[in-house]
């Protein structure tokens, strides 16, 4: 069945913002269904809040809305854009949820638009629990017994049917949000009451428990002619009671026969049928009681989902691309397999390698949170890696996780490591439980013990039995012989890991130099989705070790072009996400359009660079030193290397600049040496003074002692933080000595090889960020940015405005001059980012960082520069003025951005109402110096006000327009918080406030009520949020830690509700003004391309 | 971690691979073939189809779920060797007795494990399935002795097989429930779930050794007759292709898999060639000439009979038309014939291992045999 000839204009809805369980995974499909469609001729318009993501790049679309995506500002995108049809199925849940509203609010009708991939049957099918497990009784298979509650009445009566433990599943949410495991009647109210609440449609599931049962994936797809194939198989090897995208899992599945497999595809197949996903994907989760065998069915996604994108990279079959074209018409005989060129998309992949998933948690951001995997999702990211077996695979993502263990053995164990203690550890799920398993087999408990402690699968725990046999065998050979050694690395032990074991090799050199002597290297192999019945034509690579001489590699000769790697950044967590992948997905299109041979190499699957055809060639491999040069070596023996970028990626690559240099890497772009220059506090601050630039006071500490007499000098307030670690983690600022004594006793690492750095604080200063562009000789200014927070919160987590809205001329000039006195002193061929801070006319600078930074698409995307582009082809030698002779960067720069340019505003998106402590409490959503926010929205428009209410709708849901606001302040802001107080009463809000703030406010005439605080008894101002009798909360705290408890009560309250919680003066300012563009009721939708325009012909 | 003894797989083109033996230790010669399937090792080894060839495991970790009493397709292990990559140390799975390596020991199968596979897999799509050998322990010698000996070994080409397999005897599956038709099936290498299929659709299968004659099938009275899958080159099968004949005279209702497609065509005047490496896994699409829909189905066979897609000839039973093909490469996969009923398919509707999309032929040869009452 050809394409359809009924639509040409397709709507795609994006999934918004990254946060805790819908991440980049919606980029990468999202942008493959837009490149597709129009690759067949229709017309693309795309709603997507997040500019961070390739497919809001203006080139892959025809009319891109960076939008909110609710229900009202879709609305608005579809009376301006009339498109035919709207794909909501490849933006996650947030696009599901919106098209079903849309269809509630008789939208769809309105304006005549067929939701194509599910219809809203199928959607409500797929996402009403009850619905859908009687549609798998109706086909004859088997669902955990449970009921559909709707108030805790309820809940109870079906408790003491199905007896505890139960699980709680609350319908319409993302990522297991809100659901949890009851094991008592405590457990039970507390979870089923949060449960209700998460629910946008307040309903929860109540579940019979199948908690330690083995668990399944399929991802399936289907066409209108009902041809449905089996995509992928995923096995978790975290058992029931972990929420799949906090298992590890591994694929194929590894421990079901044939028999059991084609039992859960039958009923995989009879569900999608019965569910009536018409066109595209979907996934359905198993779980199979590990004694008897019995399979009950889970629950589905009627959509592309994150195991979607990971089934993608594990196969090679490119679902999302596929759902794409199967929605508009085609079946799945008529699409081409990519990678056989010749064979069609009507099969079933099959792999002759293996393929592990590990995520990537980020509980030390979250002091206090429960570390407890449960049904809810808390990782923030996962790494892939692929190996020719078990081991290989997992050992290769152990070591692609960027946290400090690096793979078995590469820690000290804990000092207080027995094996009661450890198998009991086992039986709770957390954050790198196999780590837990191998200490355990160590220590002596049998493969069984360990399987019962935790429910893991015997096959999985004796594949890391046979790692601690090596392991002993490792450290009691006599030498390191080839033969030992091949079966180290076949077993997929990193040349550290290895080291670790011999300490007589002096270290991971050592243990390499050894190697290379040896001849024992990896070979590459190809993913090509067929194991090797068919010659691949894409070059999709990863390494194996092979112990069979007559092992081959299969990475093809190319001697015609030069090549280009570039280093992607790893697993998604906080502080490092999409934002670098973008990046480099733009170095890889931009070099290839240039002439280069371009090689990606990545272990993140969720992804648009390691999709196979981002790069000419890509490498899904651990971006450790081992791995990236064997890749280098394997590169250099097929063709000329002619650079290797590693300022793209965030901070991953840049790691590895130095030691790839050192081994005679060619790394393009701004040198190692440079790199360290502004990483050395000592040499960057040389740098500054030579050029005169100021910046803030500091020292360097070893006891409390040095810290108070550094802060007595250079004056309170004073932000602290452990020399050691990057990212802001540790940060904090401190207003007295009382503060820095507590920060001191409670950072017990410090010590002279740990000292803390003590800097000056600049309290309320105005906080600058620039991303600029060097070739050596000139800078290109790319956007200055100014932080509606004031200095203080870490720059990932605060908003910003571009162009700056209260920067002067002079301001800009000086930032001018400051960048390109950073530019040159350091050295800088390609991005730069600078952090100032402006206070009292004084320009100080902060940081200066030689990478592309987070906010490079925000800036790209305001400004309709292709920053990192241009990077790009700067590290391979182009000049900024020749960059400009062809078009790629414009006359001028962003500094001096045309007088009626669009305002850009970013906003933070922050994961507290993920998180909770083991007590069930919140977690504070105070932020600091220390970033903690998954993603950003953009909001877009000709306003300051317009584009702030825009973000804020984006992030956290719409600004009130009228209601009751709550205002409680720290003494130092209460002069300035009196005029945004003024201005909301005067739009005819109430406002309430404790009493102290209220005795401020009314002796500047604002009528106020007074609530009690927290600690005052009963109906307080938390019982009055809790309740939902307050639409916006302004609370700015004292500190980061000490008596505080009021506000942190206030914070986690608004949290729970889901109303926006200001946390900062300017951050007030600016929300009167969103306010009262939303109350103007001016504020409608504006394609980017159109705002693109505009700019250019300002320019022009 | 044991390290087992040394072995080498040898091909007749005079590569090596080499590994460590699994299953039994000694020297084993056939045709490497090599198998996509994920899942299934268990039916895989047991399915007579697989007689004399060295099946090659492109999946990686083969073993996992052991060997259970359940999952046998026939009395005993059938390929004369076994090439895998990583074999499980232990088991797991509820239904498990024993491991797939000591099964392969105590039925003296021949393996290697530690080849690299892949690169195996390769060769063998680039060159075509070829004679190749397993050595292992006092076996493993020089490589020339040992191409030698896979030199002097038959070629596939010509190999007349299915006797091999064949019942010795005829034996009676009785109907699940009410019997409500009574199938003759001709025993090429017959696999369990074939009749276990046909049994649970209310037919009495009678299993027939490969020399019945017509007098032989007609004896049970049938409403049908049956063709199975079976090992060899067709081009021997000439009592089969005439016994096939009688029935098409007869116009009995005939419904032939695998080399029973291939004995329908040769009955219907179609020759068999050998395929470069033939489908071997079960991922294989099919599509149906007059629908357009998509099977994925399992194979095993390594010839194919000459044919377009959708062509229609002339046979001495009126016209037959080629009503499956497989996408990948446009192979003949099943036949029709328009004037008898007769039709038969390349893949194994029986599955086993595999997914079981094409499992509705049986209710068709229900339908058929039904019609002809």
């Amino acid at each position: 069945m050809p394409k359809r000839t009924d639509i040409a204009h397709v709507l795609v809805i994006g999934s918004g913002p990254i946060v805790i369980g819908q991440a980049c995974e919606f980029d990468y499909s999202g942008t493959q269904a837009c490149r597709v469609l129009r690759e067949e001729g229709l017309r693309v318009s795309l709603v997507n809040s997040n500019p961070a993501t390739i497919m809001t790049d203006p080139e892959f679309a025809d009319a891109t809305y960076i939008e909110p995506i609710t229900p009202e500002f879709v609305e608005k995108v579809i009376a301006a854009e009339r498109p035919d049809a709207i794909l909501a199925t490849l933006g996650g849940q947030t696009a599901l949820n919106t098209a079903v509203a849309l269809h509630e609010r008789g939208v769809l009708d309105k304006y005549a638009v067929e939701l194509i991939g599910a219809d809203i049957d199928a959607i409500q099918r797929g996402e009403d629990r009850q619905l859908f497990k009687d549609i798998v009784r109706s086909i004859g298979a088997e669902v955990p017994r449970s009921s559909v509650c709707k108030s805790m009445e309820e809940v109870r009566a079906t408790v003491a049917e199905l007896g505890l433990p139960v699980v709680i599943r609350p319908s319409f949410t993302m990522g297991g949000l809100g659901s949890g495991m009851a094991h008592t009647p405590e457990e039970l109210e507390r979870l089923a009451s949060v449960g209700l609440a998460e629910s946008p449609v307040t309903e929860v599931l109540i579940e019979e428990s199948v908690l330690g049962w083995k668990e399944y994936e399929l991802e399936l797809m289907r066409d209108r002619n009902d041809n449905v194939v089996v995509i992928c198989s995923i096995e978790n090897i975290d058992p029931m009671g972990v929420h799949t995208g906090d298992s590890v899992t591994v694929a194929p599945a590894m421990t079901l026969t044939d028999r059991e497999f084609q039992h859960m595809r039958d009923v995989g197949i009879q569900v999608i049928r019965a569910v009536g996903v018409d066109t595209g994907g979907c996934n359905i989760q198993f779980a199979f009681h590990p004694q008897t065998g019995r399979m009950v069915v889970i629950e589905m996604n009627p959509r592309v989902s994150r195991s979607s994108a990971l089934a993608s990279k594990a196969t090679g079959f490119p679902i999302a691309k596929i759902a794409a074209k199967l929605a508009i018409g085609y079946t799945l005989d008529e699409i081409r397999n990519d990678i056989t060129g010749q064979t069609p998309a009507s099969f079933e992949p099959t792999l002759d390698y293996v393929v592990v998933k590990v995520p990537r948690f980020a509980f030390e951001k979250f002091p206090g949170a429960d570390p407890t995997l449960t049904t809810t999702m808390k990782s923030v990211g996962e790494a892939m890696s692929i190996g020719r077996n078990f081991s290989e695979a997992l050992n290769k993502a152990l070591r692609s996780m960027e946290t400090k263990a690096t793979g078995f053995w590469t820690r000290p164990d804990p000092d207080t490591t027995t094996l009661a203690g450890t198998l009991e550890a086992l039986r709770t799920g957390h954050d790198g439980r196999l780590y837990t398993v191998e200490r355990a087999l160590r220590l002596g408990a049998t493969v069984q013990q360990v399987h019962e402690a935790c429910g893991i699968d015997p096959w999985f725990v004796d594949q890391i039995a046979a790692l601690v046999e090596l392991r002993a065998e490792l450290v009691g050979a006599p030498v390191l012989d080839e033969a030992l050694l091949r079966r180290a690395k076949r077993a997929g032990l990193s040349d550290p890991q290895i080291a670790a074991l011999r300490p007589e090799l002096a270290g991971e050199d050592g243990v390499r130099t050894l190697r290379h002597r040896l001849g024992v290297r990896p070979v590459f192999k190809t993913v090509d989705t067929c194991a090797a019945e068919f010659a691949a034509h894409t070059p999709y690579h990863y390494s194996a070790y092979e112990s069979d001489p007559a092992a081959e590699s299969e990475v093809s000769a190319q001697r015609e072009r030069p090549k280009v790697l570039i280093l992607g950044s790893g697993p998604n967590r906080i502080g490092q996400g999409i934002e670098f992948d973008y990046s480099c997905v733009h170095a890889a299109m931009e070099l290839r359009r240039a002439g280069y041979e371009t090689v990606m190499v990545n272990c993140n699957p969720e992804t648009v660079s390691t999709d196979y055809d981002t790069s000419d060639r890509l490498y899904f491999e651990p971006l450790t030193f081992e791995d990236v040069l064997e890749v280098v070596h394997a590169e250099r023996t097929s063709g000329t290397v002619a650079g290797v970028i590693v300022q793209l990626g965030g901070q991953t690559p840049l790691g590895l600049a130095q030691r790839l240099a050192d081994a005679g890497v060619p790394v393009v772009g701004t040198s190692p040496e440079a790199i360290h220059l502004a990483e050395d506090r000592g040499a960057f601050g040389d740098l500054l003074t030579s050029a005169a630039l100021p910046a803030p006071k500091y020292g360097t500490a070893t006891s409390f002692a040095g810290a108070k007499r550094i802060a007595d000098e250079i004056g309170y307030p004073v932000l602290v933080r452990p020399s050691y670690v990057l990212g802001g983690r540790g940060m904090e600022i401190v207003y007295d000595e009382a503060s820095l004594a507590g920060y001191i006793a409670r950072a017990t690492e410090v010590s002279p090889e740990h000292p803390v750095l003590v800097d000056r604080f600049l309290d309320d200063a105005i906080e600058i960020d620039v991303d600029a562009l060097c070739d050596g000789t000139e800078v290109f200014l790319g956007g200055v940015m100014e932080h509606i927070e004031e200095a203080g919160i870490h720059s990932g987590d605060s908003s910003c405005a571009l162009p700056p809205i209260t920067l002067g001329r002079t301001d800009l000039d000086a930032v001018r001059r400051s960048t390109e006195a950073i530019a040159h002193g350091i050295g800088v061929r390609g991005l730069l980012n600078v952090q100032y801070a402006l206070k009292d006319d004084v320009l100080y600078v902060l940081e200066a960082n030689p990478r592309a930074s987070r906010t490079v698409p925000f800036v790209s995307k305001a400004t309709a520069v292709p920053l990192a582009k241009a990077a790009a082809r700067i590290a391979l030698g182009a000049s900024i003025a020749e960059l400009r002779a062809e078009g790629l960067l414009p006359a001028g720069d962003g500094a001096d951005l045309p007088a009626d340019s669009p305002v850009a505003v970013k906003e933070a998106v922050l994961p507290f109402h993920r998180f909770r402590t083991p007590e069930g409490h919140g977690v504070d959503s105070l932020l600091g110096p220390e970033m903690k926010s998954t993603g950003e929205v953009m909001g877009i428009d000709f306003s300051f006000g317009q584009a702030f209410a825009k973000s804020q709708t984006a992030s956290y849901g719409s600004l009130p327009t009228s209601g009751r606001v709550f205002v409680s302040v720290a003494n130092r802001d209460k002069r300035a918080m009196v005029f945004p107080v003024k201005r909301l009463a005067d739009l005819g809000f109430e406002v309430l406030a404790t009493s102290g703030t209220a005795e401020v406010l009314r002796r500047n005439g604002i009528a106020c009520t007074v609530v009690r605080k927290h600690f005052e008894g009963e109906g307080t101002i938390v019982d009055e949020i809790l309740a939902g009798r307050v639409e916006m909360v302004i609370n700015t705290p004292y500190g980061n830690h000490g008596p505080r408890v009021d506000g942190y009560e206030i914070r986690t309250a608004a949290v729970a509700r889901d109303i926006p919680c200001i946390t900062t003066v300017s951050g007030a300012a600016a929300a009167v003004h969103g306010i009262e563009a939303l109350i103007r009721g001016d504020i409608g939708v504006r394609s980017l391309q159109s705002l693109q325009e505009r700019l250019r012909d300002g320019r022009a | 971690m044991s390290v087992r003894e040394q072995a080498a797989l040898v091909l007749e083109d005079g590569r090596v691979f080499r590994g460590e033996a699994y299953g039994a230790v000694g020297a084993t010669v056939g045709e490497a073939v090599f198998c996509t399937g994920m899942t299934g090792y268990q039916e895989t080894l047991t399915d007579p189809s697989y007689h004399r060839q060295i099946v090659v495991a492109t999946a990686p970790q083969i073993g996992n779920t052991g060997w259970n009493d359940e999952d046998d397709e026939s009395a005993r292990i059938w390929v004369s060797g076994y090439v895998v990559r990583d074999p499980a140390r232990v088991p797991s799975n509820w239904r498990s007795r024993r491991s797939l390596d000591s099964e392969l020991e105590r039925q003296g199968v021949v393996g290697i494990s530690g080849v690299d596979t892949r690169t195996l897999t390769r060769h063998l799509r680039e060159r075509g399935a070829m004679r190749s050998g397993v050595f292992s322990g006092a076996e493993l010698s020089d490589v020339d002795t040992m191409v030698g000996r896979v030199q002097a070994s038959p070629q596939m080409a010509g190999a007349d097989l299915a006797g091999d397999v064949t019942t010795p005897e005829p034996y009676v599956i009785p109907a699940v429930g009410e019997r409500r038709l009574r199938v003759a099936a001709l025993d090429l290498g017959i696999k369990a779930n074939t009749p276990r299929l046909m049994a649970a659709r209310g037919i009495e299968v009678h299993v027939l050794p490969l020399k019945s004659t017509v007098e032989d099938l007609l004896a049970v009275s049938p409403d049908g007759v049956f063709l199975s899958n079976g090992p060899g080159d067709p081009a021997t099968m000439d009592h089969a292709v005439a016994l096939t004949r009688q029935v098409l005279e007869r116009r009995l209702p005939l419904f032939g898999i695998c080399f029973g497609n291939q004995i329908l065509g040769r009955a219907l005047g179609r020759e068999t060639y050998k395929m470069r490496y033939g489908h071997r896994g079960i991922n294989i699409p099919v599509i149906d000439t007059a629908t357009g829909k998509v099977a994925i189905t399992a194979q095993n066979h390594g010839f194919a009979l000459e044919g377009e897609p959708g062509e229609v000839f002339d046979t001495p039973y009126g016209s037959a038309v080629v009503s499956h093909y497989c996408p990948n490469d446009n192979t003949v996969e099943g036949l029709r014939c328009q004037d008898v009923p007769a039709f038969s398919v390349q893949y194994h509707p029986e599955a086993a291992a595999g997914p079981h999309d094409a499992a509705p032929l049986f209710d068709e040869f229900v339908t058929l045999m039904e019609q002809a009452r």
